[in-house]
């Protein structure tokens, strides 16, 4: 109580010396990271949109996170707070996090909700992810123009419809220049082990591949790549600080124009509840610069990175068949989001069983 | 200058009861200190971190929901390690308890009826207690070092979930993400009250109190604790070290199974890759803190859940790292382990000539 | 390089922390004290070795700093266990939890930043040999390190007087008093010399195995090496073939995935546990063997007045 007395007389102060308080005008962002913001992957990223929307919008709003927040119960308490604690608008950035920020949303109708990579909405729940296929198209090409030995090793997380559409995009991609491109996939079961990543890496290289892509979060592959003398691409971030003489070019999450337009709609009152896939077009998938190989690499990979946003070019235009070869896309037929969204199959040129 | 330990005759009771608090006492001056040189102020710190928790409805609910499996599952282990049984792997317990409830849900869609609750719960704790089984029939049998075990099978049913959920267990209507079909209706722990809290509190409460009669009135108690002091005396006493073990294993194990299908019954409402922060873990702490006794484990139980969300609020409202919160609990327990030893002991420090004299 | 020298490649790195770290606290049970924080000792050893050399720029400073991270971890386990004569086994969680929340609070300042490697010592004609090359004689410091460690361990404990008396004070504390040892003073040493052996452990992540500084990067190694020592009844050359065996394990799983073979990956992951258990089996069913090896004190606090 003493506290508490103690407390107010400084907040009392502190009104008296500066004037009117600022802080109550400003609208509180909060976000929730299901990884801790060193991973310089995933919520890395989540957080560098945060500090562009403190960036741009902050006299306006002040923003507030809690990294490492578990995938179960925990969540629900987590978002809850920070509804609690005043927040306009929450960003739950992971997949897991999508049952708990419904369940809150519905006791604060008032609180607007983004929740990455989702597929459940409400009236104050969006729902974004971005069209990382859209990179991994392009580096598939330049894999398969990079590689001598005609095989990439794929570094995987889950076999979610988002992993699985990258190495469908990526094959699509390498087929384009090599049409027999083979790949090896190793599923590592997680977004973020660096050990096991690295181990990953040394396995595939071994096995002959010459050229590294992976779907989980770590720097380890690219270090290793850098170490063994063969190519690779970075994931999330520009991992080019961890492989100066590897990395060719890195598929940055990119959530920032998308974070500062949100939260622009709340404050303009003009906010919807949507699903938004961003891609290159949006800025919200960026392409790292192209480095370490040949020009005309770097020439054509820039080409097709152009025609993917000026939308003159869709890595999932048929004909298109699945593994077993049965069609799943006609001829000049451009896939539709539902599709991908759901996309439980590997296309034409994958070898290997995808893990049901 | 040297530390002597004299052994007392009898243990100190007034120790007993002071060395949790002069423990926590203790990490709050250390954690001061640390806040201050993290540049913040240190009352303001230790205020959000300890005292704010307690102070609205919401939070005191939340407590209790975050507290219950701590205490549920503490309350096991703390009976394992009484008897010198090493129960590491109640982690891995929660996790098939789960799966075993989660089986009916995700086999029996429709089946609504309390007896569906009913079947969850007490096949949870039937898995938990199976699964701890392993460990020790393999002690019994074998002789291998359970605390190894124990461990391992961690890994083991963490993948066997991971696998379920991603693979055959998997909600068809759920775009091939990793959940299972939403838990409805009896499929549900009933609620009590407007927040979260969830039966399974009750059910936590009722373990401490059945189990603190069990170890101070029961001959079942007196044996664990006989056979914990000294498994000598006990054979002597006709007590066998093999009965101990099952005994306590597979009660810690079916404490966790419970925790575990009330966890996914409650607050989750599905099956996810990851059902439990760590809770199996945390127990090993909660139960030492505890002193090993049931109702001590409740309240530490509270302690540790008032740090895990002092810790939130407080990345939330001072930018703290969630580490600290890691830390704090580490010294925690280091303290009280220090000073539980005045129970025991008197501390006497010497200069080292009278030291080397005496030894 | 051929596929098989690069798989063996990788056994080694993979094998090599488990092996430190359990030879280090081999010696540690020998003199019947069970230190469970080989974990958190790792951790502080991973965070300590990398802060050291991404600062100063040499990995051998931060082999030094992670090896003395180890042995701060472990002296305060010692001080705990030996002097104040608390539980060991709540004292080493205890020890794996601070470790844990520590090393994450220390090495805030430096993740995300690419670390030094510690580079393999090649050692020139022989690594040019066919076949084996660059296997025996392509490795870093840590690798030759931990295969001389084995061999000094067996030397000492079976063949000289430090080991006579480790083993004595492990095998029956009370007589290795009353025979006039210091039992306390040789736990310290033991615990140190365990901690030193998981800081280096912990160096060896962070400096080869991935050289960069991630919260939790030891990820369990520092209990699987606990079962090892188990595992290997107590005998140093176990050890070795125990952590080889693991690491085997561990890049097959990932190996057979590469070639294709239709295994769920959360089978393959368990794999390395399950044989462990198995194996921790078979040993302790060799009763003689698990009978005069196994320290009998293990465990249990030494109080020099009872």
């Amino acid at each position: 109580m003493k506290k508490l007395l103690g407390l107010t007389a400084v907040a009392l102060a502190m009104v008296l010396v500066t004037g009117v308080p600022h802080a109550a005008e400003k609208m509180k962002v909060g976000f929730i990271y299901v990884g801790p913001i060193g991973d310089h992957g995933w919520s890395y990223q989540h957080d560098q949109g945060r500090l562009a929307i403190e960036k741009e919008l902050g006299d306006q709003v002040e923003t507030v996170f809690v990294e490492k927040v578990s995938e179960g119960p925990d969540a629900e308490r987590v978002i809850e707070r920070l509804a609690r604690q005043g927040a306009g608008l929450i960003f739950t950035t992971s997949f897991g996090f999508m049952n708990p920020t419904l369940k809150v949303a519905k006791r604060f109708p008032k609180v607007k909700f983004e929740h990455a990579t989702g597929f459940k909405r409400a009236p104050n729940v969006a729902t974004y992810n971005a069209r990382f296929y859209e990179g991994r198209y392009i580096i598939g090409q330049a894999a398969a123009k990079i590689s001598k030995s005609g095989v990439a090793g794929y570094i995987a997380s889950f076999p979610i419809p988002e992993v699985v559409m990258g190495i469908n995009a990526f094959i699509l991609g390498a087929q384009t220049v090599n049409p027999g491109f083979k790949l090896k996939v190793i599923w590592v079961n997680s977004w973020f082990d660096p050990g096991k990543e690295a181990d990953a890496a040394k396995v595939l290289i071994g096995q002959g591949v010459d050229v590294i892509t992976q779907h989980t979060d770590s720097t380890a592959p690219l270090q290793i790549a850098s170490e063994k003398g063969v190519h690779a691409f970075g994931q999330a971030t520009d991992m080019i600080k961890f492989a100066p003489k590897a990395q060719v070019t890195s598929i940055v999450n990119n959530w920032a124009p998308y974070y500062v337009a949100r939260t622009k709609a709340v404050l303009d009152g003009i906010w919807k509840s949507e699903d938004t896939w961003g891609g290159l077009s949006a800025g919200t998938v960026q392409m790292a610069p192209y480095t370490n190989v040949a020009a005309d690499i770097a020439k054509a990979a820039k080409e097709t990175e152009a025609k993917i946003r000026s939308g003159a070019l869709h890595p999932f235009t048929g004909p298109l068949q699945k593994q077993d070869g049965t069609e799943f896309l006609a001829a000049g037929k451009v896939i539709d989001d539902g599709t991908l969204a759901g996309m439980n199959f590997y296309v034409k040129g994958v070898d290997g069983k995808l893990p049901q | 200058m040297k530390i002597i330990l004299e052994k007392r005759i009898e243990h100190s009771r007034v120790m007993a009861l002071l060395s949790p608090l002069l423990a926590i006492a203790i990490t709050v001056v250390i954690g001061g200190i640390i806040f201050a040189s993290l540049g913040l102020d240190p009352a303001e710190a230790l205020y959000v971190y300890f005292v704010e928790p307690v102070t609205t409805l919401w939070s005191i609910e939340e407590l209790i929901v975050k507290a219950a499996p701590l205490v549920l599952i503490g309350a096991g282990l703390a009976i394992c390690y009484s008897a010198n049984v090493w129960n590491i792997g109640a982690e891995g317990q929660l996790t098939i308890g789960a799966l075993f409830g989660s089986a009916i849900p995700v086999y029996f869609t429709t089946w609504q009826s309390p007896l569906t609750l009913v079947v969850m719960l007490v096949l949870g704790g039937f898995g938990g207690a199976l699964f701890a089984a392993i460990p020790a029939a393999l002690k019994n049998r074998f002789g291998a070092n359970e605390i190894l075990t124990s461990l391992m099978l961690v890994y083991v049913a963490q993948l066997l979930l991971d696998w379920l959920v991603r693979g055959p267990w998997r909600d068809p209507q759920g775009y091939n993400f990793p959940q299972s079909v939403p838990f409805e209706g009896w499929q549900q722990l009933p609620l009590l009250g407007e927040g979260r809290v969830h039966i399974g509190a009750i059910f936590a409460v009722m373990a401490v109190i059945v189990l603190a009669i069990m170890m101070g009135r029961s001959l079942r108690g007196f044996e664990i604790r006989v056979v914990g002091n000294s498994p000598r005396a006990g054979a002597f006493a006709g007590f066998h070290q093999k009965r101990v073990v099952w005994f306590t294993f597979m009660l810690s194990g079916a404490l966790a199974g419970l925790a575990g299908i009330c966890e996914v019954a409650g607050p989750s409402g599905e099956l996810q890759p990851s059902i439990s922060p760590g809770y199996g873990f945390t127990a090993i702490i909660v139960a030492f803190l505890g002193r090993l006794n049931p109702i001590g484990v409740l309240f530490a139980g509270f302690l540790l859940a008032i740090s895990y969300l002092g810790g939130e609020a407080a990345q939330v409202e001072l930018g703290i790292s969630d580490k600290t919160a890691q830390v704090f609990q580490g010294m925690l327990l280091f303290f009280i382990l220090a000073c539980d030893t005045m129970i025991l002991y008197r501390i006497k420090i010497a200069s080292g000539r009278s030291a080397s004299a005496k030894a | 390089m051929g596929a098989f020298e690069a798989v063996i490649l990788t056994i080694i790195t993979a094998s090599t922390p488990l092996l430190l770290a359990a030879i280090g606290e081999l010696v540690t049970e020998r003199a019947g004290v069970l230190n469970l924080g080989v974990e958190g000792m790792m951790i502080m050893g991973a965070v300590c070795g990398f802060a050291a050399a991404y600062t100063t720029g040499s990995p051998i400073f931060g082999v030094g700093a992670g090896l003395l991270g180890g042995v701060g971890m472990s002296l305060l386990f010692a001080f705990l266990t030996q002097t104040l004569m608390t539980s060991q086994v709540a004292t080493g969680l205890a020890l794996t939890l601070l470790g844990l929340g520590l090393s994450g609070l220390i090495g805030e300042a430096f993740t995300g930043l690419p670390g030094v490697k510690l580079g393999p010592i090649d050692i020139p004609f022989l690594i040019d040999l066919p076949f084996v090359g660059s296997i025996l004689f392509g490795q870093d410091i840590l690798v030759y390190f931990s295969f001389a460690l084995v061999a000094i361990v067996t030397y000492m404990l079976f063949r000289t007087r430090t080991g006579l008396i480790i083993n004595a004070v492990g095998g029956n504390h009370h007589s290795a008093h009353a025979l006039g040892y210091d039992v306390v003073k040789v736990r310290y040493a033991c615990i140190a010399f365990g901690g030193a052996c998981s800081g280096l452990a912990g160096a060896y992540l962070s400096l080869v195995y991935t050289p960069q500084w991630i919260e939790n990067m030891s990820s369990g190694r520092g209990w699987i090496a606990l079962a090892l020592v188990a595992f290997s009844s107590w005998l140093p050359r176990r050890v070795l073939v125990g952590a080889y065996l693991f690491g085997t394990v561990w890049i097959m799983g990932l190996y057979v995935q590469a070639l294709g073979v239709a295994i769920p990956a959360q089978l393959l992951s368990s794999l390395p546990y399950l044989v462990t258990i198995t194996a921790l089996i078979m040993m302790s069913g060799d009763k003689t063997l698990t009978k005069v090896n196994t320290p009998a004190c293990i465990g249990q606090p030494f109080a020099p007045e009872r």
